[in-house]
């Protein structure tokens, strides 16, 4: 268990002051001018020490991913865009940053630009969050007031200027070239890569998007140093995170703990454990719903890093734990999941526009049981069709979470295919419109 | 230039081009449906994904992927099939399954990638999405239900006709392509969209349910319906032409055309002589061809020289335009007029008439300065060019004249030609731009020169490109832009009244006692001269031939060959598609046959004579097609006379749609000019 | 024609639209914050701007077609361009709708917490059947929308901008009764739970006291 003198966000509950009086007890802002001072280099080298991954389910080594920004200055500007479009379902860690720990937040935008030699950010917060960027604005007008940000930063001689351009409700905009069209003022339609937005980002400038609690994180970490965050956790798992634990526990809430700590422990230490009992566990959802299902044979020892994840097909995602009990229907969750992202799909790409609906109506179907055991396949390959062929991650996401579901509750969807089955033998009734198709999966 | 090789074969393309690119230039064969390479890449469909062979089972999409030097492209890999196999199932299963009843059957790009790379059966067994159908005017017929959201349209509104009206609405699976909000289409070029649509979601609403592709005879032919001369194709069924679009020709159209070449072909159909007429006792009558013959005779052989007159008109051909100037020259008679607008020219030299930079020299272009036109109705397709230079980089663009949106920025410097004279002053900002520019284009319209100063003008708007310095060896910026097909062909064989002899105005009333009008229904008929003998030789019923004694029936452009030169003066031909309606015969010809009944035959016999006594008239006549762009060889402008006046200049074209006696005799045009007329304002209660 | 033909879209529309002072005040500012030349930056905020306007002088939080026009006059946008943007964002309520605007969160984690049971509470009390319907009174419309971010704190309820947390049916219909009689009950967690910490307290951080610095 992270000690509480190690966790960075220290008033993540809001037990505490938010604004400026409270943020400077808490140690932010002090020491910001020393950091800057030590250079572009040297706060990316920093940052490459302490292993931080992007916050936003990515998880991009940040250091790497501000090392391929320009640098010398050119005649267009650089951006520091930061990602506060926070809709991930599951997620809702940003949000406690934004309102709670929004100094935190300024600060770790200021020391960014510096090593990405940007003189301007927008803060880019989902429109519902709308007293969450009041509060980000209130912090914002504080440290121009106190000369934190503005002409003259911190009196360090830099330039640097945020602002907040409020979302409009599309899930995708949290996607960070869609994010970029939307402040452009376009859809949320994620842009084609090549070129990367290092080198034409927002409005056609290099740009770098960066999660909130990435961000939020740089202070602390350069202050404490980039050992000292690697040091948290594992080698190479990269420090801590805030966790959102939901769904069916007895306590859910956010914690911010180390990685490589065991998804049982998170759940059993900080949320109260899970409803009736570990035993009642049915599956867990470890990374927001992009991030594919684990069946509770795996939670009961999955830890909850990088690696560990990754071998079983799953992801640290966003760090958003949706537990799921016996109590409910998985196939319906998951028909419920793949219409979240058939709603939220730009429908600008084919695979994912069209792909995302079929999955939803199979996986309906199939939570009555009405489809024949061979789409089960055919679901399967329908996610094969969608991933790695769309523009950006969503369609990944959608099929992700449909196959995950596939690969790992198989057993489940067969047996109620069959239940329905078995309760409609009458004459003349299929189950399935498909049943007439001896080739409907290949 | 990058060194690739695609499916092993190596080509060398320049850098910065995409993968798709570099497949075309090695023959190989990629499916797309949002590519179109003379838009914006989306890089939606998914459709073109192919191999890059360095890393083996990852796809690359090819559109939006620029290729390296070294890069191996393969195309034919297990993985790109699956992909392309997959895409176009996702295509397929929302796709309504209506290819019976679907107007593009046959040409569909959907249905040919369907049959490379779909299956014979679904797998999908929901329900398909059916989308509420849509209304965007008389030219684009819609059947939404059938798109795949490629954006093709809404990109060809915004970026090539630069009239941003359709829009991608919604997200997801519910994205649909509409107007804001239920707007008729208003691009001269909208027409288009039914040729870049890849499905049939937007087809020609003239052409529904009217044929299928392979029924039709194409005759490849140019377009007269204003003095772009674009390529077009005409595509008949027996003696009917059912449809045109356009050819591709890099140097003119691209592959656009504007949308009364192709939707007034109806008034083809309509209105039309098909028979000869003759004038007895105050009436029209039937009559044979050698009846109209006889009355003609009978009215001419009486006169002298002086006194008869001949008109031709906007949409005529050279060669029948050749043969009334030579009948007439037989009885002596130099009254002759192309200009039923009055427009002013000195046909001295021949780039005192044309648009010299060329149209696709509008590209090289660095500011653009327009006196007394509206390039974008006058020559859509023109003016697509015009935008497709602004598009490339910022172009100042100035004009003198009524404001109006051209679909690109421009900066209203004046009214009429005080303006011109404060640039050859070197008043004003934009006197400042066109100096230091080293391009500059002048487009002279029609509008700046069919009034009583034109000469005035004409010299001034020379005198101007002089002096910014638009002529030079390199260079010839002095553009003039005619509005109709027939004009610079005209001036070419010199059907215009040589000094002393009679034009237009002085024809009239009663300044000739025989009138020739060749399809001239562009003037007011109404001031021919009470006992002027009128002899009207045309294909439409249309003002003109009410006031005619005889009335000689002749082929539209679609029914014989004819030769016209655009307002460039390239020389292009159009061609017979059908054959011509009734009695009617091919413009030459009428005037030859006269010429044997009045004994004074016109020697040639055959296309083939008419065309070497073409020649023989102007050399221009002797290539087909093919224009070089030069400089400017000689400064010396045109004759001035006269002073320029206050009055500010007026476009020629009032209403698009309807200029011409096929336009006018068209229902869809008609449609079209009712829906697009200004709004009245509404009526106080 | 077409612009009133409410088949077409969707609404009477009315004729005109104008920011008044108070949205022009604040219009200046939002301009403020993008480069020269860069104005379309601004669709959306203006496009929320026009909308809080219709709310506060009309009661209705919808953007007509005519506040559309005016925002793309402003940023001289293709008009086609705004509408485009509108459609897209789910924020952009773009039909007549009720004062208190009722999102219930769909999201995974607030279904798996039962908020079914708040959308049927809250069908209940506004006296309507499916989400997209405005209550006779005017008073209440009702969405479903997708996760709103509040996910430890599910179900969670979001009327107009407030986030009502932790919801069930009996807070639920407190809430709504509160609305109804003209209230504005706290938002936040409604069982008085702090933000996103562990019920009955936290159990991180717990050791953590701060002076006020200065």
């Amino acid at each position: 268990m992270l000690s509480d003198q190690d966790r960075m966000f220290t008033n993540l509950y809001g037990l505490h002051d938010p604004f400026l009086a409270g943020a400077r007890a808490r140690g932010d802002w002090d020491g910001t001018a020393a950091v800057m001072a030590r250079g572009q280099e040297a706060i990316i080298a920093e940052m490459k020490v302490s292993g931080l991954r992007g916050r936003g389910g990515a998880l991009f080594p940040t250091g790497i991913k501000w090392a391929i920004m320009p640098k010398v200055d050119t005649p267009i500007p650089n951006y520091l865009v930061i990602n506060a479009d926070e809709g991930e379902p599951g997620t809702c860690k940003d949000r406690d940053i934004l309102r709670h720990e929004p100094h935190k937040l300024l600060e770790g935008a200021l020391i960014s630009s510096v090593a990405i030699r940007a003189h301007v950010c927008y803060v880019y917060i989902r429109g519902e969050f709308h007293a969450e960027a009041e509060a980000v604005q209130r912090a914002i007008d504080e440290a121009y007031a106190a000369g934190l940000i503005g002409k003259n930063a911190c009196g360090t001689g830099w330039d640097f200027d945020v602002y907040i351009h409020r979302g409009g409700g599309a899930y995708v905009c949290g996607e960070q070239t869609a994010l970029l069209e939307s402040i452009e003022g376009k859809k949320g339609m994620p842009r084609q890569r090549p070129p990367s937005s290092a080198t034409v980002g927002l409005y056609g400038c290099p740009t770098r998007v960066n999660n909130v609690e990435t961000v939020a994180a740089v202070p602390v970490i350069m202050k404490r140093g980039g050992a000292w965050f690697a040091g948290l956790s594992a080698p190479k798992e990269g420090g801590s995170k805030i966790f959102c634990i939901s769904g069916h526990v007895n306590k859910p809430c956010n914690v911010e703990e180390a990685l490589g700590i065991s998804l049982r422990e998170l759940i059993e230490t900080y949320a109260g454990g899970v409803r009736g009992g570990w035993d009642n566990l049915q599956a867990v959802i470890p990374g927001g719903v992009s991030v594919p299902v684990l069946p509770k044979h795996v939670c009961d020892t999955v830890t909850l890093d990088f690696d560990a994840l990754k071998e079983v097909k799953a992801s640290l995602g966003t760090g958003a734990i949706i537990v799921i009990d016996k109590s409910v229907d998985l196939i319906d969750t998951f028909a419920r999941i793949e219409h979240f992202f058939m709603f939220e799909s730009c429908g600008q790409c084919t695979p994912c526009r069209e792909g995302t609906g079929w999955m939803m109506r199979i996986l309906k179907r199939m939570t009555e049981g009405r489809a024949e055991p061979e789409e089960i396949d055919l679901l399967d390959s329908v996610t094969r069709q969608i991933k790695g062929y769309t523009i950006c991650s969503l369609g990944d996401a959608a099929a992700q979470a449909a196959g995950g579901l596939v690969r790992n509750f198989r057993p489940l969807i067969e047996e109620r295919i069959a239940q329905y089955k078995a309760g409609h033998r009458e004459p003349g009734a299929t189950s399935g419109r498909a049943a007439a198709n001896p080739v409907a999966a290949e | 230039m990058a060194k690739v090789t695609v499916d092993g074969i190596a080509v060398e393309v320049p850098d910065g081009c995409n993968t798709l690119q570099a497949c075309e230039a090695a023959g190989v064969e990629v499916p797309r449906f949002c590519y179109h390479e003379r838009l914006s890449i989306a890089g939606n469909c998914r459709m073109c994904s192919v191999e890059n062979a360095k890393y083996p089972g990852r796809l690359v999409t090819a559109c939006v992927t620029p290729v390296r030097d070294g890069m191996e492209i393969l195309t034919d890999t297990p993985a790109v099939k699956a992909a392309r196999h997959g895409m176009l199932e996702f295509l397929l299963i929302n796709h309504p399954l209506d290819c019976p009843i679907c107007d593009q059957g046959g040409e569909c790009d959907l249905q040919d990638e369907a049959v490379a790379y779909g299956r014979d059966y679904s797998r999908f067994s929901e329900s398909k999405r059916a989308v509420r159908e849509k209304d965007f005017g008389p030219l684009v017929g819609t059947a939404m239900t059938r798109c795949i959201q490629c954006t093709r349209c809404v990109r060809f509104c915004a970026e090539i006709a630069g009239v941003p009206e359709l829009g991608a609405f919604g997200r997801g699976e519910a994205m649909e392509i509409d107007t804001y909000v239920n707007h008729p289409l208003s691009s001269e070029l909208s027409g288009n969209l039914a040729d870049i649509c890849p499905v049939g979601a937007l087809t020609a609403k003239p052409y529904a349910f009217v044929a299928r592709s392979w029924e039709l005879r194409k005759t490849d032919s140019t377009d007269v319906f204003d003095a772009v001369g674009t390529s077009i194709r005409v595509d008949s069924r027996g003696p009917e032409v059912l449809r045109v679009v356009p050819r591709l020709n890099e140097d003119v159209n691209e592959e656009w055309l504007a949308d009364k070449g192709r939707f007034a072909i109806d008034g083809l159909k309509r209105r039309r002589l098909d028979i000869c007429w003759v004038r007895r006792n105050g009436k029209l009558e039937r009559a044979t061809w050698p009846e109209a013959a006889a009355a003609i005779e009978a009215r001419i052989s009486r006169l002298d020289g002086s006194r008869i007159g001949a008109v031709a008109g906007d949409l005529v051909d050279v060669e029948t335009m050749l043969a009334l100037k030579d009948l007439l020259a037989s009885y002596g008679s130099v009254n002759l007029d192309c200009r039923q607008d009055g427009a002013a020219v000195d046909a001295s030299r021949r780039d005192f008439y044309l648009f010299n930079p060329t149209i696709a020299g509008i590209e090289q272009a660095d500011a653009v300065l327009v006196v007394g036109a509206n390039p974008r109705r006058e020559a859509p397709v023109l003016n697509a060019r015009i935008r497709k230079r602004w598009m490339k980089s910022n172009l100042p663009v100035g004009v003198i004249g009524p404001e109006a949106d051209l679909t690109y920025p421009s900066q209203a410097i004046g009214s009429g030609p005080e303006t011109l004279a404060a640039l050859l002053d070197g008043r004003g900002d934009f006197a400042e731009v066109l100096k230091k520019a080293e391009r500059p284009l002048i487009i002279v319209g029609q509008g700046a020169l069919a009034r009583p100063d034109g000469t005035a003008v004409l010299a001034a708007c020379w005198k101007l490109a002089a002096a910014c310095g638009a002529l030079t060896p390199e260079w010839h910026g002095f553009a003039m832009l005619h509005t109709a097909a027939a004009r610079v062909g005209a001036l070419d064989i010199g059907f215009l009244p040589k000094p002393g002899a009679k034009g237009l105005p002085e024809m009239l009333h009663g300044g000739v006692d025989l009138l020739w009008l060749l399809g001239a229904d562009e003037f007011d008929v109404g001031a021919i001269g009470k006992d002027t003998f009128v002899v009207y030789q045309g294909s439409h019923g249309d003002r003109a031939a009410a006031r005619a004694d005889v009335i000689l029936p002749q082929a539209a452009y679609t029914e014989q060959d004819g030769t016209y030169v655009n307002t460039e003066g390239r020389v292009q031909r159009a061609r017979a598609a059908v054959q011509p309606p009734g009695e009617a015969r091919e413009g030459w010809k009428i005037l030859r046959g006269i010429s044997a009944y009045v004994q004074k035959p016109l020697p040639y016999d055959d296309a083939a004579a008419v065309r070497e006594r073409l020649a023989a008239a102007n050399a221009v006549f002797a290539r087909y097609g093919v224009l070089e762009r030069g400089g400017c060889a000689d400064q010396a402008g045109p004759a001035a006379a006269g002073a320029l006046n206050g009055a500010p200049f007026v476009p020629p074209i009032a209403n698009y749609y309807q200029t011409d006696p096929i336009s006018r005799a068209s229902p869809t045009m008609a449609e079209c000019a009712r829906v697009h007329a200004p709004q009245p304002a509404p009526v106080a209660e | 024609m077409a612009k009133n033909d409410p088949a077409a879209v969707g609404a009477v529309q009315p004729e005109h639209f104008a920011f008044d002072a108070e949205s022009e005040a604040k219009l200046a500012v939002i301009l403020k914050r993008y480069p020269p030349g860069r104005q379309a930056s601004a669709v959306m905020p203006l496009l929320d701007l026009a909308q809080r306007q219709m709310h506060r002088t009309t009661g209705s939080g919808w953007l007509p077609l005519a506040a559309m026009d005016v925002v793309a006059d402003r940023l001289q946008m293709p008009k086609v361009r705004v509408y485009e943007v509108a459609k897209f964002y789910s924020m952009m309520i773009l039909q007549p709708i009720g004062r208190y605007h009722l999102q219930i969160c769909t999201g995974t984690s607030c279904w798996l917490r039962g908020s079914d049971r708040v959308a049927e509470v809250c069908k209940k009390v506004a006296g309507i059947e499916n989400f997209g319907e405005t209550s006779a009174d005017g008073m209440f419309t009702l969405s479903g929308v997708e996760c709103l971010g509040a996910c430890v704190n599910a179900p969670v309820l979001k009327v107009n901008d407030d986030y009502y947390e932790d919801l069930d049916a009996e807070s639920t219909e407190k809430v709504l009764e509160a609305l109804k009689h003209g209230e504005h009950p706290k938002p936040g967690p409604v069982n008085g739970r702090q933000a996103s910490a562990p019920e009955g307290g936290p159990i991180a951080l717990a050791s953590l006291t701060f002076d006020k610095a200065e």
